[in-house]
């Protein structure tokens, strides 16, 4: 790839984008990437984009009636999430910022898991052990580095598990992203660095964090970087699942960027409206990730109405399920903040917690905590 | 092998070793460990006996390193992180504050991260700048962090082989100062004290000098050169900042009516004025004199050609128990 440079600004080639089903639904090959499926397969992948994009949905409504503090909506990048997500095998582990909904749904971790912590109840709080799915890192950037070195100590165990590290495009700007593509580079580590370039970090414009496709930042760190359409479900998992055996058969590294578009607002307390203007979202929804499916099944005979309907009602269970479930959160026991602060416990932490209990028990039941003076 | 006469700096080497060969799953990380050894000749010796495996040299990335460790741990490992100098740990400190500290809080408990950070700190030995730091406070106000800092080499081999053991991050603080300081280590033997523990290390009945790291020494010369005067000086060496053993800081004070807190970082917002703070709340009917504090002055770590005037010394030490004394 050349990048020419004049007049002071920097004019890339056209990127290559790797594509297997277009937005009109056409099966479409690809030269490096193939990909085998069954109807039956394309049936369930089906099945996820649409209850992830329900789930969130719902989640974004959950928000707006005051049941959540606040919301990341994955809203477009369901192919991305959906794709990467199916490509892992149960022994592998992700790495998520706070909008992969979608890659936990795939990895089998119960949606009601992701709402605690916008609902302000915990941070997080599940067992990544459970599913191999860390908890959500908000601070941007970080858990690359954190993949890297689970990925490297999987090279010491010398099996055969891979690492998916995920982030953004406003993350590419970052140190750690940085320095984890070199850790991950020089110690040869089983991780693929999968970057959903949804266009926007807030406000920003991906050109306001590179120069270059970001794609391309791999060669320079020394490991393969492939662009691929972020809204093709089926592109997005055979390239994660060539990434991942190159990452098992000892190949290292690659960095994926997923070319999508956030077609919702940054998070519940976003207004897109003040820096991006509309004909873009229209744009962009011309290369719906789910229609492009569900032209492809309809076109092929893989699915009839029935097919349709019935993952439809599915949907409206899991978001009556969760709209049921997020309303029976309780909130946590005040004590609770003085829970886990430590593995092996801490004297401070011991003392403040029972000064508190004994305030707490001063107010002896007349009134709440919290409601006096 | 029984006891021997080791320099701190191989104290902290053979308690490397000792835990190495304890838990496979222990490795030691850092720029520059491997061959060489260490800038301080801490891991000397490691990596022909443990290999690339278990003791890494890294890229010169401290928010990498601490980023990739966080990572090892939650894969199993049990990561001695070694930051080269106090003054290079600020490029990693929001891996430690935002991450290190947090994950196992935010995992409500399903995860723990079994770290030592070392890091070497510390003024006195006439280095270039960042190279002489103490910043211990910022990591105790940290809630997830533990906090360290021996002031021999008998503390360094075991509370480094004890912080190593430990479930939770510990922040591992050695005074290069007094790295080259000597003292008998028996290895085969048992940690002298828990970790978090405070020792008396001289007593005495007229003042409390509360101090940790490299002002131990200071307060125990300082001591010295008051029993002179026919003042019976106690020195309290804290050895943990986080948490700190208020009970026997508080037992010394209350015997001793008097404490004077020193450490070589800034007075101002520094580990003394909480250790005042709370002496005062536990001592106040036994106190004669407000607790008053010895340290750095609030500006930025000195060229090395006036750093004795910044680090607070045997005199500056004697004229602080004096206005003490003269309540």
């Amino acid at each position: 790839m050349t990048v020419e440079s004049t007049a002071g600004t920097a004019t890339a080639a056209v990127p290559e984008l790797v594509q297997l089903l277009t937005p009109e639904g056409e099966r479409v090959e690809h030269p490096r990437f193939s990909l085998e499926t069954t109807p039956e397969e394309l049936r369930s992948i089906y099945r996820d984009l649409v209850l992830v994009r329900r789930f969130d949905g719902e989640a974004t409504a959950l928000q707006r009636q005051g049941e959540l503090g606040l919301w990341a909506s994955l809203l477009g990048q369901e192919a991305a999430q959906v794709g990467s997500g199916r490509a892992q095998r149960p022994g592998d582990w992700a790495f998520p910022t706070y909008r992969e909904h979608g890659v936990a749904w795939c990895k089998g971790v119960d949606p009601l898991n992701l709402l605690g912590m916008f609902r302000g109840v915990n941070h997080g709080g599940w067992d990544p052990y459970e599913k191999n799915f860390q908890l959500y890192t908000i601070v941007i950037g970080s858990q690359t580095l954190h993949a890297t070195g689970y990925a490297m100590g999987i090279t010491k165990d010398g099996t055969d598990d891979a690492v998916v590290a995920y982030f953004g495009d406003g993350a590419s700007s970052q140190g750690d992203v940085n320095e984890a593509f070199t850790f991950a580079s020089v110690y040869n580590a089983p991780v693929v660095f999968f970057c959903q370039n949804n266009q926007w970090a807030i406000s920003e414009p991906t050109e306001r964090q590179t120069r270059v496709p970001l794609y391309q930042r791999a060669a320079g760190f020394g490991f393969p970087g492939v662009r691929v359409d972020g809204n093709d479900v089926l592109a997005c998992l055979a390239v994660t699942r060539w990434a991942l055996e190159r990452a098992r058969n000892g190949e290292g590294p690659t960095l994926i960027e997923a070319f999508t578009y956030r077609m919702g607002a940054h998070t519940t307390s976003d207004d897109p409206t003040r820096y991006r203007i509309a004909d873009e979202l229209e744009e962009w929804k011309l290369k719906d990730p789910i229609e492009r499916v569900k032209a492809y099944l309809v076109r092929e005979e893989w699915a009839d109405q029935e097919f349709f309907d019935a993952v439809d009602a599915e949907s409206e269970q899991l978001a009556r399920r969760v709209r049921e479930g997020v309303r029976n959160m309780p909130d946590p026991d005040p004590t609770s903040i003085f829970g886990h602060v430590y593995a092996e416990g801490h004297a401070l932490v011991d003392e403040e917690r029972a000064q508190y209990v004994e305030y707490a028990a001063s107010f002896d039941g007349s009134e709440e905590v919290g409601e006096g003076r | 092998m029984a006891a021997e006469n080791y320099s701190m700096v191989k104290a902290l080497n053979e308690a490397l070793r000792r835990s190495l060969e304890a838990d496979p799953k222990t490795l030691v990380m850092g720029e520059d460990v491997g061959r060489l050894g260490g800038v301080f000749r801490v891991t000397d010796g490691l990596h022909k006996d443990f290999g690339d495996a278990r003791i890494i040299d890294t890229p010169l990335a401290e928010s990498g390193i601490m980023g990739t460790a966080i990572g090892l741990a939650l894969r199993g490992y049990r990561p001695v992180v070694e930051i080269q100098f106090d003054g290079f740990v600020y490029p990693a400190f929001d891996q430690i504050v935002t991450q290190l500290a947090k994950m196992h809080a935010r995992a409500l408990g399903h995860v723990k991260l079994p770290i030592t950070v070392r890091i070497p700190f510390g003024g006195g030995i006439g280095a270039v700048e960042h190279h002489s730091e103490s910043h211990e406070a910022y990591f105790a106000h940290t809630a997830g962090l533990k906090v360290v800092s021996p002031s021999n080499p008998v503390d360094a081999h075991w509370m480094l082989r004890q912080a190593i053991a430990s479930d939770d991050p510990v922040i591992f603080l050695e005074p290069k100062r007094r790295y080259w300081d000597k003292g008998v280590v028996d290895p085969l033997g048992e940690a002298p004290a828990p970790l978090h523990s405070a020792r008396v290390a001289r007593p005495g009945r007229d003042l409390t000098l509360i101090a940790y790291g490299p002002m131990v020494k200071v307060c125990l010369e300082a001591a010295e050169a008051a029993a002179e005067d026919g003042h019976q000086i106690e020195v309290v060496d804290l050895r943990s900042l986080s948490p700190v053993d208020f009970d026997t800081l508080e037992a010394s004070v209350k015997r001793t009516g008097r404490a004077v807190v020193v450490h070589e970082a800034p007075v101002f917002m520094g580990m003394g004025s909480e250790l005042a703070a709370r002496i005062t709340e536990r001592c106040f009917y036994s106190l004669e004199a407000p607790v008053l504090r010895v340290g750095g002055y609030f500006a930025p770590y000195p060229p090395s050609r006036v750093e004795e005037t910044y680090l607070p010394d045997l005199d500056r030490v004697l004229d602080a128990v004096d206005r003490a004394l003269a309540f």
